[in-house]
């Protein structure tokens, strides 16, 4: 019985035809737009007088930044002003993620409080922030909040030395001397530590039963051997001190008022989200398995550690890791209050040079490649939270 | 411990219990001693799984006194603590816990509540394994597990804090037919070896060859208890006629 | 013969469970870290909340002018009454401003009838996607109304058709963006995840400066378009990107038995995807799509940023009049309010579709 061979598909079938027409029409149409875009845009860049390439990011900025981690003056280049962006980007979306995970989760345990009053004043909080634009919350706390500090003159005086007022919290700096290494070997040495007693409790425990409590000791290793060595060594610190020179204080830390507000907006308007996050997963959790690590006789706190939380954060993770790619979307938002993040930075050379597009193409650039890393964080997560079913 | 064969597990004295203004608990008195097997029937919202509920202290009475060997049940954490240490339950709805092996949901008790190392924890979690007959299974994990094997996994979870009372919530009220059996079986061979059981069920063939007590409940109260051959074939109260026509017509 | 049961009467529960007095001991005195927080919380609330009503209410001035306002201390609403139009309408002239309040009555309307199914789906979408055409004619002018320019617009009134006009358009355009995606056309699926994966990488200011500066250097010389229509442009293609992954959503949870279904009754392609599965996807994603216009009404509040005078530019601009200097605060707390209603009856909109059997999980 000779086999039957299959039937032989007809490259120039009708519908094969068709698909790849489309495709080709398609292809065809993108470039030709984009062909004429090019064009078109090149006259009109011509006809302004607008330079292209990026050779203008070695040119003379001719602007200050008022608030920057790196050194800058006016002197430096369009290119170094950028990286002063992007570095205050950073900056606030770090602070601003941590910020919002704290108040998140403490809003959202709140919310499943069995004690009414927290539970509805969180359920409150989590309502009006979350239905309210992020801007306005911004614009109110810089202007309105903000505008409630005191003049220079009438300098809010701390008693750490530092001083609050309407052009910023202005705290003493420290300056490490001599010694200071002990300090920090201190930190170090205080880390491993913590992490070797936290690893030898879980094997005593699983070998014995005793359950040690390694992640408070740790805790207070960790804080406490570097402040015990500071001492010990004799307070290598100096202090910088700010000093009203004139009509501002110079030296010391400074804490801008611009960035404060655009930290505690951000941190405000992202926790009510969060909040709603983690209460959401909690919930998620079913009552029954609640009741059966108590009918197994596990205490309330064993039940939250070991049952609870492990399921919950199944669900948490993925949504606030999202979160976390709006902050730093949001902190964009620096551009309307004057915190000189990337977009402001940006901004203000588009306003100089019409270099637009160029400037446009590095904020994006920099926005996806942090979105390409926080997409892959996610999809991580995501595969490591997957309950095994069958 | 030794305790003698009629000494009293569990002692429930004229207990009320409401939901908010609902009475759903009418003065129950119930006396169970070591060993016996008691069946709770009747109708929905008669209070039967309330009822069981309230010995381990999942639903709180609002007057009576619950003394489970030897402990009163109060709002005292500690008397609370022994006493779901001493009573296991059984859920209708298995209330596994998914994010862990069947060998790390036996052994989660035993490790956090008792003290116990983890390897002898878990060798005793494969001896009850191997009890309710599914050992194999020790590392996979509840999702997927079909409803009868995570029922008797459940069974094993309970046993593995060594109590002296079980208590079984509508055990095989969420499985499907052929499924019922294996859990059943499980159930009779505890009831063999002389574990003191409480058990809400509909599974009348049940109470008929395991229990030595049937108690019938209705709006919150006991109307009847019996062993299962007087109370199957001589019902004394007229509910309980009714209740017993409906259920083993068909 | 039976012995008739007589049930025992129904109790009254013990007082000090029920009621107030139990209410109190179980929600806000069980334990004593819980009462250690419920005192903290009232402790806060003493200190917090009567300085917050006096200014609201009892100090403040509801008529009269700035002196009066600042001699009272407390919150001025007459100057929200006063520049009540400037923030309905921004600069729109006082003699057009029936055309406004029309165009928000037609809003109101189709929203309420389409809430209230008093048409069929496919009515009410064509009627959403004509609506762009009646408000523009009657904010902008011409044909028989007098001509008010763009520049004109302002305030809630800007605000609202912005958002309104990127969510009619945007959803269409993401529809088309999630079928893109899911094409068996490389160049069309590669195109499609490119523009989502763009737009919804970036901020939203950034898809606004683009439209604002950079779209006057993609048209040829003489077309020009202005600060409002490439605002609204960018508008809408931010939410097109963030609707096309809601809608792929919903036609990735339509179950694969529909498709099955179709081509058994002889259905091809585009046939089963128009006429079976997209109804289908979209209704299951009713929710989260109210969810993206709750979102756009808050975003479009980015305007101010790139120069319109919407509701919450006006709140800005109108604190900083001569002759209302110093009532920040008012302006932007009655700027909250109105949003959080908008916001907020939208967002429960939502949650009773869900739980009336919209979302996508319901049995």
């Amino acid at each position: 019985m000779n086999d039957i061979a299959p039937p032989r598909t007809n490259p120039f079938a009708a519908d094969k035809i068709l698909s790849a027409a489309t495709q080709f029409l398609v292809v065809a149409a993108v470039l030709t737009g984009g062909y004429m875009l090019f064009v078109t845009t090149q006259g009109n860049l011509e006809a302004r007088h607008i330079e292209s390439g990026f050779t203008f990011l070695g040119h003379e900025a001719g602007f200050p930044i008022g608030d920057s981690l790196i050194s800058f003056e006016a002197s430096d280049s369009y290119g170094r002003a950028f990286v002063v962006g992007v570095i205050n980007t950073f900056y606030v979306s770090v602070l601003s993620i941590i910020g919002a995970t704290v108040v998140g989760v403490i809003m959202g345990v709140a919310q499943v409080s069995h004690n009414w009053l927290i539970a509805k004043l969180a359920e409150i909080y989590v309502e009006i922030m979350r239905n309210i634009p992020l801007l306005l919350t911004l614009l109110f706390v810089y202007g309105v909040v903000l505008a409630g500090l005191p003049s220079v003159r009438r300098s809010f005086e701390m008693f750490t030395g530092g001083y609050l007022n309407q052009r910023g919290l202005y705290l003493p700096r420290p300056l490490p001397l001599d010694g200071f290494g002990f300090v920090l070997a201190a930190a170090l040495i205080a880390l491993i530590g913590a992490v070797a007693l936290i690893i030898w409790a879980r094997r005593h425990h699983d070998r014995t039963g005793v359950a040690v409590p390694s992640v408070r000791i740790g805790f207070a290793m960790i804080i406490g051997l570097p402040v015990l060595t500071y001492f010990v060594v004799g307070a290598p610190l100096d202090w910088e001190l700010p000093a009203l020179k004139g009509f501002n204080f110079k030296g010391g830390l400074v804490f801008r008022p611009e960035f404060a507000a655009l930290l505690l907006g951000l941190v405000v308007y992202r926790g009510a989200f969060i909040a709603e996050n983690v209460r959401s997963g909690i919930q998620a959790v079913g009552k029954g398995q609640r009741e059966a690590a108590a009918a197994v006789g596990l205490a309330p706190g064993r039940t939250m550690q070991l049952v609870v939380l492990p399921q919950a954060l199944r669900t948490i993770i993925p949504s606030t890791t999202n979160d976390y790619a709006s902050l730093v979307k949001d902190s964009s938002l620096a551009v309307a209050i004057g915190y000189p993040d990337m977009v402001s930075v940006g901004g203000t050379m588009i306003g100089q040079n019409g270099q637009a597009i160029e400037v446009i193409g590095m904020w994006m650039a920099i926005y996806l490649a942090i979105n390409l890393v926080v997409s892959l964080l996610m999809n991580w997560a995501n595969l490591k939270a997957q309950l095994v079913e069958r | 411990m030794t305790t003698q064969p009629q000494d009293t597990v569990i002692s429930m004295q004229g207990v009320h219990k409401w939901f908010g203004d609902f009475h759903v608990l009418k003065n129950i008195d119930l006396e169970v001693k070591q060993g016996e097997r008691i069946v709770i029937c009747g109708p929905s919202g008669s209070g039967k799984s309330t009822l069981i509920r309230c010995i381990n202290r999942l639903e709180e009475h609002q007057r009576g006194r619950i003394v489970v060997n030897g402990t009163e049940l109060t709002s005292d954490t500690k008397n609370i603590e022994k006493t779901r240490r001493d009573v296991g339950m059984v859920f209708q709805h298995f209330n596994l816990f998914p994010h862990l092996t069947i060998l790390e949901n036996l052994a989660l008790a035993p490790i956090w509540v008792r003290k116990i190392p983890r390897k002898e924890a878990e060798a005793m979690a494969m001896t009850y394994l191997e009890r309710v007959d599914i050992a194999e299974q020790a590392g996979k994990y509840p999702g997927q597990l079909s409803g009868g094997q995570q029922q008797r996994v459940a069974i094993a979870r309970s046993l593995c804090m060594n109590p002296s009372v079980m208590l079984f919530d509508e055990p095989t009220s969420a499985l499907d037919p052929e499924m019922i059996k294996e859990v059943l079986d499980v159930m009779v061979e505890l009831a063999e070896e002389g574990m003191t059981m409480l058990c809400v069920t509909h599974e009348m063939g049940f109470a008929k060859s395991v229990a030595n007590r049937v108690i019938f409940m209705d709006f919150g109260e006991i109307v009847e208890q019996n062993d299962p051959h007087n109370f199957f074939n001589n019902p004394k109260m007229d509910r309980t006629q009714l209740f017993l026509s409906q259920i083993l017509s068909h | 013969m039976a012995e008739v049961f007589v049930a025992a009467p129904d109790l009254p529960p013990p007082p000090s469970t029920v009621g107030v007095i139990g209410w109190l001991r179980e929600n806000l005195f069980k334990g004593w870290f819980n009462s250690t927080l419920t005192v903290l919380a009232v402790a806060f609330l003493a200190y917090a909340v009567p300085p917050l009503v006096s200014w609201f209410l009892i100090d403040a001035t509801f008529i009269g002018d700035a002196e009066t306002c600042r001699a009272a201390g407390g919150a001025c609403w007459s100057f929200i009454g006063a520049e009540f139009k400037l923030f309905m309408v921004g600069t729109y002239p006082n003699e057009a401003t029936w055309r406004a309040l029309l165009s928000g009555v037609m809003l109101v309307v189709l929203f309420v009838a389409t809430a209230r199914h008093m048409m069929s789906p496919l009515v009410a979408a064509i009627l959403w996607l004509l609506l762009p055409i009646p408000v523009y004619w009657l904010l902008g002018g011409g044909f028989g109304l007098e001509p008010v320019e763009p520049s004109r617009w302002g305030g809630l009134m800007l605000t609202l058709l912005l958002a309104v006009i990127g969510v009619v358009v945007s959803v269409p355009l993401g529809v088309l963006l999630a079928l893109g995606r899911r094409s068996r056309f490389i160049a069309i699926k590669s195109l499609s995840i490119g523009i989502i994966e763009l737009v919804r990488g970036v901020p939203m200011i950034t898809i606004l400066f683009m439209a604002t500066i950079m779209l006057p250097f993609f048209l040829p010389e003489g077309v020009e378009l202005g600060v409002l229509h490439r605002v609204q442009i960018g508008i809408i293609i931010f939410s097109s990107a963030y609707m096309a992954e809601v809608v792929r959503g919903g036609l990735q949870g339509v179950d694969k038995s529909q498709h099955e279904a179709a081509a058994a009754l002889g259905l091809r392609g585009w046939h089963t995807t128009v006429f079976i599965v997209l109804p289908q996807a979209l209704r299951d994603v009713l929710p989260p799509l109210i969810g993206r216009c709750i979102a756009l009404l808050k975003d479009t509040s980015l305007v101010i940023i790139v120069g319109l005078l919407d509701f919450l530019g006006i709140a800005k601009a109108a604190s900083q009049d001569p002759a209302w200097l110093g009532f920040d605060a008012e302006a932007f707390v009655f700027c909250a309010a109105i949003y959080w209603t908008l916001c907020f009856s939208l967002s429960r909109y939502g949650r009773s579709l869900e739980r009336r059997g919209h979302g996508a999980f319901r049995d």
